[in-house]
């Protein structure tokens, strides 16, 4: 082991001063960017500084994107129309705890029935108009109502109104819900201002954020400049994103110095690039998942018995491995990520198991089954690997799987919700109320699984409201413990975020309700 | 009648024959762009909307952008608003945020025509000077090294020319930058250092078929009697190619520079992603992806337009350079 490896060893033991190491480092002829990023790898808090031009490239992004929150598709609306550039009510913080951002604090009252936000005083949007309880109004009428086409419309469907009330915002809703502040985090929930008539203007992207945008190309880029009125501290002078599409025009990118982060690393090559001394790669799980669903209303997946003989058939072991390359956590058919409040990991666990499979079949009457699964890398790159994988080991205990692949260009459109098995993928939602509200209640516009369990459903008007954090858990776990066992889900893994950057930029921890530091980079990071 | 026909010069009447031809195109590629597209599943509204589409959702956004319309309808209004010089506005516009599908293609088509030009501008003198190099030393070591170096480069795909170029020029050298991303505000010189490598790929891309054809054409001629009369009168091998062989061979050449052009226009997506340079291409692609059929037609129309006008381009400088065909008996 030569000197430099053992000092990097004594670092991550933290056996060494800040100071020493970047003596010794020197000494040895490390250039200060990589020691400095050692550091910060090892956990050594850094102080961040002002200045530069930070540039990312992203592999999302259409010449249809627009900065209408209402549609946001992805990550480059989401960092460019919020993260950089707005703020919504609250936010998430590294320990998945919901914290204030444009909103000082917030307030339940009448259990849970009301809240009350409390707006950031002196916060002033791009222009210096100052930032009033009525723009927050209006932009979250923007979503509401029956002409509305927000992705947010469903998380804001129990909101019966809004209204302001000097500097807070009081929402109403139409049932108790504990978690509403959580709501409040999402990405399509930026405040922008107001207009005279009510309606709010998002068209001209004057925002109230971190970084106001100078320029807006969709599909090419978006350049930004430091809000130098923001209420928080922000480093980068400036910040650039380039829509680069082309997973290996990312990497060169990075490799020749263009940009200094790409996000969704070709996992293929990832260990290429970790062997490039200039270059940092991160690997972030977070709560999105990668799954395949059953319509529980049709048959054969209408009897228990055949679902769960499909939770046992499929080796998600190997799929984690082979078609993910171990970036990842393999599921146990529970949506809820490990780190979200009151999960659990249900028992039995379910892990490929061909003996169960067949006692499975002969409890529900079969001697074979034989199903159509539905797969395109629409619904998450490396489906069609993943069903393949799921035929073979499925064909061993028994169930004859035909993998159907289906056309990308529609496949949400055609095959999700219309064809009884198909592979899908949820972004995950930071708290359990909310992803079950959103794809597992009875009445869920996109329950996927077509479930409709009276016990969990009743548990899920209770949880909501309940503010006993004891009984709350316990809710949850039954409920949790009922989708394992009777849903319609085979969750394969929870999948990372794998991104790559320079040692010349510098982080603390990474935020993991969303990629791309839960799509802050740009007030989160800052030059070594 | 047929005396007035023949009193018009045999240019004008390709012109105008070619031009009424090019609008019945242009009409038919309008018609079966749109069937087609229109065929596609979905719509712009549960493209966008994607997982997120709920029926109401849809049904409000198809009405705020008119897709609650009859296609037939829709079709009709835009072949209107075209005869009227208008190409309308994309799906993607909202209330107070108009995006002209102008405004979308404009910078995009110059972009396209910029990386066409210099391309051009290396690759045509490139591979007329090779190709009358390659016929004037026919069967030599440099006829058959130009021969298949130029063979090998275009029977490698696109993008594999362009990763073993930014390889070696990006990467490992660094001489030029990967990314070829310009915006409206990037002055000449650094837009031209930008494109290089683009440029350097569709040059290897195209330098073949020119050469080759100009060779053939060259050599082709060679064997007519009239060269032969040329040479036995004792001059030069370059000098009966270039002042002899040269202007008869001129129509199969041009054909294949213009062919060649034209796909430097409409077909270079591929190259476009892997420098995420931002031309036409993709602005298309993007657009068939989610039915913003404005868009789509727009492109289409320019794309068909381009091989017209193209063509005709390379049929006007056959007639021009052909004493034959400029002055029929």
């Amino acid at each position: 082991m030569n000197q430099w490896e053992e000092l990097q060893q004594a670092a991550f033991a933290k056996r060494i001063s800040r100071r020493d190491f970047m003596r010794r480092a020197t000494a040895l002829g490390v250039s200060t960017a990589l020691a400095t990023g050692v550091l910060g790898r090892a956990g050594y808090a850094q102080t961040p500084k002002k200045g530069g031009k930070f540039v990312i490239g992203i592999g999302h992004g259409a010449t249809t994107d627009s900065l209408d929150p209402a549609t946001y598709p992805d990550q480059m609306t989401g960092i460019v129309g919020w993260g950089a550039s707005s703020n919504s009510l609250t936010e998430m913080d590294e320990k998945g705890n919901v914290v204030g951002d444009l909103a000082e604090s917030f307030e339940p009252s009448d259990d849970a029935k009301s809240w009350v936000f409390k707006l950031r005083k002196g916060v002033t949007f791009h222009n210096g108009k100052a930032v009033t309880a009525n723009d927050v109004v209006a932009s979250y009428m923007h979503h509401m109502g029956p002409d509305s086409k927000s992705a947010a419309k469903s998380i804001l469907a129990s909101v019966s109104e809004v209204k302001a009330d000097g500097d807070n915002i009081v929402f109403t809703l139409s049932g108790g819900n504990a978690d509403f502040p959580f709501y409040a985090s999402d990405y399509h929930l930026p405040i922008m201002p107001a207009k005279d008539d009510g309606t709010v203007d998002w068209q001209s992207g004057i925002r109230t954020g971190p970084f106001s945008i100078e320029s807006f190309d969709p599909g090419v880029g978006a350049k930004l400049k430091r809000n130098p009125n923001f209420y928080k501290d922000v480093w980068f002078d400036e910040f650039e994103v380039k829509v680069i599409a082309d997973v290996a025009a990312r990497t060169n990118a990075l490799t020749s110095g263009e940009i200094h982060f790409m996000d969704r690393c070709d996992l293929k090559t990832v260990n290429l690039l970790k062997r490039n001394k200039d270059l940092e790669v991160n690997q972030v799980t977070g709560y999105g998942h990668y799954i395949f669903v059953m319509n529980t209303q049709q048959a054969p997946f209408d009897n228990p018995d055949v679902r769960n003989a499909l939770k046992y058939a499929i080796d998600r072991e190997e799929i984690l491995q082979k078609v993910f390359l171990g970036y990842g956590t393999v599921g146990n058919d529970n949506p809820i990520a490990p780190s979200i409040q009151y999960a659990i990991n249900p028992e039995p666990i379910h892990s490929y198991n061909p003996d169960m499979v067949r006692e499975l079949l002969k409890k529900a009457g079969l001697d074979s089954l034989s199903v159509d699964l539905s797969v395109s890398d629409a619904a998450f790159s490396g489906a069609v690997d993943a069903g393949t994988l799921f035929k073979e080991s499925a064909a061993k205990a028994g169930i004859n799987i035909n993998v159907v692949r289906e056309a990308d260009d529609a496949y949400w459109d055609a095959v999700w919700l219309k064809k009884p098995f198909v592979a899908s993928y949820w972004n995950g939602r930071p708290v359990q109320d909310w992803m079950f509200t959103t794809a597992y209640a009875a009445d869920a516009a996109w329950n996927d699984t077509f479930w409709k369990n009276p016990r969990f459903n009743e548990l899920l008007v209770a949880a909501r409201s309940e503010t006993d954090s004891t009984k709350r858990a316990a809710q949850y776990a039954e409920m949790q413990q009922l989708l394992h066992d009777d849903g319609g889900l085979i969750n394969i893994v929870f999948n990372s975020y794998v991104s790559a950057n320079s040692t010349a930029v510098a982080h603390g921890d990474l935020l993991s309700n969303w990629d791309v530091d839960g799509m802050k980079i740009a007030s989160r990071w800052w030059f070594a | 009648m047929l005396a007035a026909r023949d009193a018009m010069h045999p240019i004008l009447r390709t012109v105008l024959q070619r031009l009424a031809l090019g609008l019945l195109t242009l009409f038919i590629v309008s018609v079966v762009i749109s069937s087609l597209v229109e065929m596609l599943p979905g719509n712009f509204a549960k493209r966008i909307l994607g997982q997120a589409a709920t029926p109401e959702t849809v049904a409000a956004f198809e009405k705020e952008i008119g897709l609650d319309k009859p296609a037939l309808e829709r079709y009709f209004v835009w072949v209107g608003d075209v005869v009227t010089g208008e190409f309308g506005s994309s799906f993607t516009s909202r209330v107070g945020y108009q995006r002209k599908v102008a405004d979308l293609i404009t910078p995009r088509l110059k972009n396209t025509l910029f990386l066409a030009s210099m391309t051009a501008v290396i690759a045509v003198p490139l591979a007329l000077f090779l190709g009358i190099l390659a016929a004037l030393y026919r069967n030599s070591w440099f006829d058959r090294m130009v021969n298949s170096a130029t063979l090998t480069t275009i029977s490698m795909p696109e993008f594999f020319m362009a990763y073993v170029l930014m390889l070696f020029l990006a990467v490992i050298w660094q001489i030029f930058p990967s990314l070829a991303s310009v915006d409206h505000d990037t002055p000449l010189w650094e837009r031209i250092y930008r494109c290089t490598l683009p440029a350097l790929t569709l040059t290897l891309v195209i330098v073949a078929h020119m050469m080759r054809m100009t060779r053939a054409a060259i050599i082709n001629l060679l064997a007519s009697p009239y060269i032969e009369m040329a040479r036995l009168k004792g001059m030069s091998k370059s000098r009966v190619i270039m002042r002899h062989a040269l202007p008869n061979a001129w129509a199969p050449i041009v054909n294949v520079i213009a062919f060649n052009l034209a796909y430097l226009i409409v077909g270079v997506v591929v190259v476009e992603v892997v420098f995420t340079y931002p031309g036409i291409g993709q602005l298309m692609v993007d657009a068939v992806r989610t039915k913003d059929m404005p868009v789509v037609q727009a492109c289409a129309l320019i794309f068909a337009a381009t091989y017209i006008l193209l063509n005709l381009t390379a049929d006007i400088i056959s007639i021009a350079t052909n004493p034959r065909l400029l002055h029929p008996r």
